[in-house]
């Protein structure tokens, strides 16, 4: 039954990734989605700072400045930096609980094409009539009024790919609530699962608010209401409340799994157990509670009164107190250890500093009376890109570098991979430390070019030179990804030879089974406890026996499809036309329809016999 | 984590202890049954009775709404059994975060 030894065509390869529902492979489907998205956000980010290098620059115009800024934010937010983490939760969760895959693995494959099909629908505005432009948070006042369809695009395609987000955090709660392994009590798992676990509770509780916000939004735009339509009684306020009750969650569910990325590295490169686990713990469920408190600070100057204000100021502020016990315990795990600079640990040590910037400035946006000067100026653009940059995406990328192996079988190169780290640490600098000056000095937001002579000729042009360097930066990790690819150096179970977890303990990449046996877990860090008693694999939990695993489908595929053929139906219903009704009736019997034969089918899966494991065992040593 | 309920399935589980347990359980249901009949009378006479100002009415009755839930929750929906805890969490955090938000929204923000 050891499918996964066979060579395989391109076709069948495709057709096998269509159809999978293996934690493993739809990671890499996150990846890869992920991926090309990130690099679609990043060029758009390329042309907006190419219009920005020079005042007066006409290289895009006004309009289509709008479309730029508000398709970056909303691709690298939804499209980039969502599934990125999807990608790693995916990969990493399970094997570091000890599971066999997720608890629900066909909603896995569901989460994923649904989010997929969002994302290209979303990217499709591009070619069909032009983007979204009221912004990546897309507030009413200005949305309502947007001509064209991009605005359309915008609330249907993140409906349906926010579907998908939540369905994929639902499946993480239920999976490490369930799946793990014997001896894995809650306070013995890895910093990252407890981080997945709290950002998908943050999914649960916040993304329902944005599916009701778009369905507000979809009903104004397409059939006609007035939710938002001040004249016949609406209010916009509503959409930023919605919006920002969802919003403020969401950088948490973006840097929580980060922070957990972080962890792992940190106490991994400095031989050491994390310092204060348990105070950790505590800190990622705080913020996670707290972030549901905080939300109007986006919405200062709105006009909420000095009450409100000054309750969400000093909410915000108390946001400062976890995350701070969260940086001095990786300072202190560092502290004393034998510490290693590979490229994941390089991410980690100089996303603190770069972080705790951030963190700085948002302390002094979150001064109410203060933010009235901030609001709206590039000093904001400074700060979340500092937080949501030095924190998330260095994140992401220590992950790439050092879930790599686990996920692929090979390790990155580790000089270009530092290369890269220099260029883009160096780049990210640049490009947006001058723009707190920037913004100080009085630089709006949004603004599709400047003056000469108003003193932002500089600062502009130093941040656009900074964005060539994280491009390049990219660039060769991308190179980086491809040479290591096609030289194919297979790695063992634990190339770091530091692996604390699980995750650790099992041949890169996994079986298709993930466990042969689950494994019993004795004590915080599993794997390092058995090394410390000079064994070099897991104590058994269970003989070998028959092992459930589920079939493949294209149902979640088809389901997905038929969402996406649906929304261009109620994208074009205002105009009129007499194909609409039709495409909207067709796509949802396609999605209903292959719900239907999903439930009335039954699909019990298949079981890996006992002996073909047992006879596996010499595979694995020649791979 | 799985739910272990107090009267298992399992048939080897001594016979006399599941009776009286299920027996014990019934009376529970019936109690707060009767109780709950009880609640929703006195709910309507707080509210047909003339003596009471409303500022009595409306937080009794939501109190007495509030300790049906709860017998719901704990004596109908078996929340009181082994095994909830989690369940409980998400049910009471998500609760608090959402009457939370319900009460800025009626109190400090205009909208």
């Amino acid at each position: 039954m050891s499918t996964y030894a066979k060579k395989k065509g391109f076709g069948a390869t495709v057709w096998d990734y269509l159809t999978t529902v293996d934690h493993k492979k739809i990671a890499i489907l996150y990846l890869i989605a992920g991926g090309l998205f990130f690099i679609v956000g990043g060029l758009e980010a390329m042309f907006i700072r190419i219009q920005l290098a020079v005042p007066d620059n006409d290289f895009v115009s006004a309009g289509l400045f709008n479309e730029l800024i508000t398709m970056h934010g909303t691709t690298m937010i939804f499209l980039a930096a969502m599934p990125l983490i999807f990608a790693f939760m995916n990969a990493v969760v399970p094997l570091q609980i000890g599971a066999r895959d997720v608890a629900f693995p066909f909603l896995n494959a569901v989460g994923f094409w649904l989010f997929f099909f969002g994302g290209v629908f979303l990217n499709l505005s591009w070619f069909m009539g032009g983007a979204p432009d009221s912004g990546w948070t897309n507030y009413a006042s200005l949305a309502m009024k947007s001509a064209g369809h991009g605005v359309d695009f915008y609330i249907l395609g993140l409906q349906i790919s926010g579907l998908g987000t939540l369905i994929a955090g639902i499946n993480f709660l239920t999976t490490i609530i369930n799946m793990r392994a014997p001896g894995m009590t809650y306070m013995r798992m890895p910093l990252f699962t407890w981080s997945t676990f709290v950002a998908s509770a943050l999914i649960l509780f916040a993304f329902p608010p944005l599916t009701v916000g778009l369905v507000l939004a979809m009903f104004d735009r397409m059939f006609g209401s007035n939710f938002f339509d001040v004249a016949a009684g609406g209010n916009t306020i509503i959409w930023e409340h919605m919006f920002w009750i969802f919003g403020h969650p969401e950088v948490y569910i973006l840097i929580l799994p980060a922070f957990g990325v972080f962890s792992e590295v940190f106490a991994t490169f400095s031989r050491k157990r994390l310092f204060g686990y348990s105070s950790m713990v505590f800190a990622t469920v705080l913020i996670g509670f707290l972030g549901f408190m905080v939300w109007a600070h986006h919405m200062f100057t709105v006009g909420l009164g000095p009450i409100a204000n000054a309750i969400f100021a000093v909410a915000t502020m108390a946001i400062a107190v976890p995350t701070g016990i969260k940086i001095f315990n990786w300072l202190f795990t560092m502290w004393g250890g034998s510490v290693r600079f590979t490229t994941p640990m390089l991410w980690a040590v100089a996303f603190i500093p770069s972080f705790v910037a951030g963190g700085v400035t948002g302390i002094m946006l979150a001064a109410a009376p203060a933010d009235y000067q901030y609001h709206d100026t590039y000093f904001v653009v400074a700060h979340f890109h500092y937080v949501i940059v030095g924190g998330v995406i260095f994140g992401l990328l220590a992950a790439t570098h050092f879930y790599w192996p686990k996920m692929f079988g090979t390790l990155l190169n580790e000089t270009l991979g530092k290369i890269t780290f220099w260029l883009f640490l160096t780049g990210f600098h640049l490009t947006f430390f001058i723009q707190h000056f920037l913004g100080l000095m009085g630089m709006p937001r949004r603004v599709f070019t400047f003056l000469p002579g108003q003193g932002f000729e500089t600062g502009n042009l130093i941040s656009s030179i900074g964005a060539l360097f994280m491009a390049v930066g990219i660039l060769i990790m991308l190179y980086n990804i491809i040479v290591t690819s096609v030289r194919n150096v297979r790695v063992g179970n634990d190339p770091w030879e530091d692996g604390r977890t699980l995750e650790w303990a099992i041949p890169s990449p996994p079986p298709f089974y993930n466990f042969k046996q689950l494994p019993l877990v004795r004590g915080l860090d599993p794997y390092w406890v058995e090394k410390m008693e000079g064994k070099d694999e897991m104590t058994p939990a269970e003989p070998i026996g028959d092992i459930h695993m589920p079939n493949s489908t294209i149902l979640p595929f088809v389901i997905s499809l038929g969402l996406f053929v649906s929304a261009f139906g109620a994208l074009y219903n205002v105009d009129n036309k007499d194909w609409t009704l039709p495409v909207m009736i067709i796509g949802l019997l396609i999605t209903f329809g292959a719900m239907f034969i999903r439930s009335v089918k039954d699909d019990h899966g298949f079981h890996i016999h006992k002996e073909d494991l047992v006879n596996d065992d010499d595979k694995e040593v020649k791979a | 984590m799985a739910n272990n309920q107090s009267n298992s399935a399992n048939p080897n589980v001594d016979l006399k202890y599941r009776r009286k347990k299920n027996a014990e359980e019934m009376k529970h249901q019936v109690v707060t049954f009767t109780m709950m009949i009880f609640f929703t009378l006195i709910a309507f006479l707080a509210v047909a009775y003339d003596g009471f100002s409303h500022w009595f009415i409306r937080p009794f009755i939501l109190l007495l709404a509030v300790v049906q839930v709860a017998f719901q929750l704990y004596y109908f929906m078996h929340m009181k059994h082994k095994g909830h805890n989690t369940i409980a969490l998400f049910l009471f955090s998500g609760l608090a975060v959402g009457l939370a938000t319900v009460l800025v929204f009626m109190t400090i923000v205009w909208l």
